[in-house]
């Protein structure tokens, strides 16, 4: 079937088999990479983009699903002035990352959180991240890095 | 891993899914958020020939409230339960067990509606519907029926819903004391399903996970009306279930689970209200 989906502000449009999986149409249709496919079981995390807005595991959205709809990886954050998005900058800044396969997801799943919570506590933060695991850095500087990020990110949007 | 093929048909009303149900039979499948379905398509464990989007059918997103109970549409995101303030102030219990349903990005998408008709035992929800006495509809070429909760699960993945029917509405009778709820799941990790969980409404106490459909603790509720407290009534919470034995519980740990959670969830309940 044809699927359109607006991949980060860019109409991406293909005739893909039906069961095709969005993270797939993500990777190989509009050929970003950065999301990863991590467990392929709607665990990880690792696979998290924002459909609509929102944060989903897009191991487990058909493409079909998302037809006519607006998709944000973390590729699509930074605004191409080669400055990055507060949480990007943030993960830098606290070491939020070490191998970095599950920060794209964390990023996004981040972001989303602070959409819907713009101050939230460390224990808010820890239960919105459930939904992504890193086997790295056992979470303390990815969960400082969220909260530094939250006042920029109130700060740009409301700018 | 990816489903094996099929086809994908996207409904935009009710009565174009009831249609195309009807043209494709046994080998269709209604597709809500897809957060039970789509993975067990992936492992293969499920391998429908046709797939029916429903989730654009904004006729079937709602919470409101009407004579004398809540009805909430069937394609009601878990996210958007728990962040209802029609529920948190009527039915928080339910409020509060959809936002521990899976993580943030499985309760954007997942459904109360997908997930009942899904009917997996270890689910949250088909629990909580159970101890709130909710009555099911469901529409089918025929017309609309309500189906009481209690009779609506049949066994795993199995419900009383026939094939071309499509569950389109949770109607939720206004519990008589709200504030006396609770709702206590053991999981390995925050995001698996529950080894064991239990819902608690006023004097009805639900199962999660205890036996191939959600249970009524029946000897729990009984031993609450003739006046026990949370521990001796909780002593019962295992009589009378069939749980299975898998590679997170034996059965005697998931009674032990179940005593243990419906004491702690009885005394929730209590302290609450």
């Amino acid at each position: 079937m044809k699927v359109t989906v607006t991949v980060n502000g860019k109409q991406v449009a293909a005739e893909v088999a039906d069961r095709t999986l969005l993270v797939h149409f993500v990777r190989e249709v509009a050929n970003l990479t950065a999301t990863n496919v991590g467990c392929d079981t709607t665990s990880c995390g690792a696979c998290t983009v924002l459909l609509d807005g929102k944060s989903v595991k897009s191991c487990t959205v058909l493409a079909a699903q998302a037809d006519g709809c607006e998709v944000t990886t973390v590729e699509g954050l930074a605004d191409g002035s080669g400055e990055l998005h507060p949480v990007q900058a943030a993960f830098h800044a606290e070491h939020g990352l070490q191998c970095g396969f599950c920060t794209p997801g964390m990023v996004m799943a981040a972001v989303s959180l602070l959409a819907e919570n713009s101050s939230p506590t460390e224990e808010e933060v820890r239960s919105a991240l459930e939904g992504n695991l890193c086997r790295c850095t056992g979470y303390h500087n990815i969960v400082r890095a969220v909260l530094a990020a939250a006042p920029a990110v109130s700060e740009k949007r409301s700018a | 891993m990816i489903p094996a093929p099929f086809t994908y048909k996207r409904a935009l009303s009710v009565d174009e899914a009831l249609d195309l149900a009807a043209q494709d039979g046994d080998d269709a499948k209604f597709l809500a958020g897809g957060h039970s379905l789509l993975p067990l398509m992936k492992l293969r464990l499920a391998v429908p020939e046709v797939l029916i989007d429903i989730g654009r059918l904004g006729e079937l997103r709602y919470i409101r409230e009407e004579d004398g109970h809540i009805a909430v549409g069937a394609l009601t995101s878990h996210d958007e339960l728990s962040r209802s303030g029609l529920l948190a102030s009527e039915v928080p219990l339910l409020a509060h067990a959809a936002g521990q349903v899976g993580d943030p990005q499985v309760r954007h998408r997942g459904t109360i509606g997908g997930s009942l008709a899904h009917s997996d035992p270890a689910a949250d929800l088909p629990a909580v519907v159970l101890a709130l006495d909710a009555t099911l509809v469901a529409r089918g070429p025929s017309g609309s029926r309500e189906i009481p909760a209690a009779d609506f699960f049949h066994s795993l993945f199995e419900t009383e819903l026939e094939p071309g029917e499509l569950l389109t509405e949770i109607r939720i009778p206004k519990p008589q004391t709200p504030r006396r709820w609770a709702f206590q799941k053991f999981t390995k990790r925050a995001i698996d399903y529950a080894i064991v969980g239990v819902a608690v409404q006023g004097g009805s106490v639900a199962l999660v996970n205890m036996d191939q459909t959600p249970v009524r603790a029946t000897a729990v509720e009984r031993a609450l009306a003739e006046g026990a407290g949370p521990c001796e009534a909780a002593i019962h919470a295992a009589e009378g279930t069939s749980p299975s034995a898998d590679i997170n519980a034996d059965r005697g740990y998931r009674e032990h689970l179940a005593r243990v959670l419906v004491r702690r969830a009885l005394e929730e309940s209590l302290a609450r209200g």
